[in-house]
């Protein structure tokens, strides 16, 4: 064997989720899942899920992560971690949804990315079930505030958990459009056309 | 401008790192050596104020973490009786071989390990070890050439 070939030496495979988890430096885990509505980023802090996001291209090929993850190293921590066993619960949990065996999540949530009236949104949010469509006002109306119908539509817009906290079941008063989505409104159908709301 | 995901970094300098490691205190140590850099680095990343050079701080992480350990060794009593020296979770080094590279001078060293080891280009090789792309071609040649002698 040459001298090249010799010295070359592989870097030991380190496991830096489970090395980082063990000494309590694993601010947020992160891991990619693919779903019938494109690549899906999944963050989780030790106090729960603090970020679900879509691709921003019409392809749903994972455009659009960077900027999320820069999202999360300026508004939570750089210490972000690969760690797709850390996520098993909550990737297990979107493959029943959107398989159509799970009609609500059990997982705790970290909040860290939402102010106080986007919690009083999305806690009202959280709380539509399956199936079932509000309006921006009936949103606006359960958090407090009847008349911030288009506050409510920003605080669901900014809503760092979609799908698991459903702000795609909120539709614009009068039925003509289903509104908007950040995700794009195709998801907002899929979802809808899942949950049996649209019909196919 | 937020810093990378620790996760991002790690990919990207990895191989650095580790052929700095195995060039300073051969592939042995080099192992354990990884995983104290890494825990280090990501203990204070996110007080780190400069993020415009992260190779470089990767890199003075993994310094201080080999003259550490150099330390640590020295503190440490010689042990006593047939007790293996080091835990054979290791994969085997070839011995004769990183001798060798550990008599070779400086900047041979480096820059070979980073060449061969690290497998970086060497305009990065020359940017890591402060000479020009030239330069560092040429010290892994010689590096290489005097390596052989020694080994035939």
């Amino acid at each position: 064997m040459n001298i090249e070939d010799r010295l070359r030496t592989p870097a030991p495979d380190i496991d830096l989720a489970a090395l980082a988890e063990r000494e309590g430096l694993l601010d947020v885990a992160v891991a990619h899942m693919d779903s019938p509505i494109g690549d899906l980023l999944l963050a989780k802090t030790p106090l729960g899920l603090v970020r679900v996001s879509f691709s921003t291209s019409a392809e749903g090929d994972g455009v659009g992560h960077d900027e999320t993850l820069e999202d999360l190293s300026a508004r939570i921590s750089p210490r972000i971690i690969e760690a797709p066993k850390l996520l098993d619960d909550v990737r297990r949990q979107l493959d029943e949804y959107f398989a159509g065996d799970r009609r609500h999540f059990e997982l705790p949530i970290d909040w860290a990315l939402v102010g106080e009236w986007g919690r009083k949104i999305l806690d009202a949010c959280a709380r539509i079930p399956f199936g079932e469509v509000r309006t921006y006002g009936e949103m606006a109306a359960a958090a407090g505030s009847p008349k911030a119908s288009r506050a409510a539509g920003t605080a669901l817009g900014h809503n760092p958990v979609p799908v698991v906290v459903p702000c795609h079941r909120v539709l614009p008063a009068g039925k003509r459009s289903i509104g908007n989505y950040t995700g794009g409104v195709h998801i907002k159908e899929h979802l809808l056309r899942l949950e049996g709301v649209l019909a196919l | 401008m937020a810093l990378p995901p620790f996760t991002t970094l790690v990919e990207e300098h990895r191989g650095a790192v580790w052929g700095y490691l195995c060039a300073m205190a051969g592939p042995a140590s080099a192992p354990d050596l990884l995983q104290d850099t890494l825990l280090s680095a990501l203990r204070a990343y996110p007080s780190l104020k400069d993020g415009s050079n992260l190779r470089s701080w990767l890199l003075s992480v993994a310094h201080s973490r080999v003259v550490d350990g150099a330390r640590a060794r020295a503190r440490r009593p010689e042990v006593l009786g047939d007790v293996p020296e080091r835990a054979t979770t290791h994969a085997e080094t070839d011995d004769e071989l990183w001798q060798a590279v550990a008599a070779l001078p400086d900047k041979q060293r480096h820059a070979v390990v980073l060449r061969f080891v690290g497998d970086l280009p060497y305009a990065e090789i020359g940017a890591l070890c402060e000479t020009s792309e030239a330069a560092a071609r040429q010290n892994v040649r010689a590096g290489v050439m005097r390596l052989r002698e020694e080994l035939s």
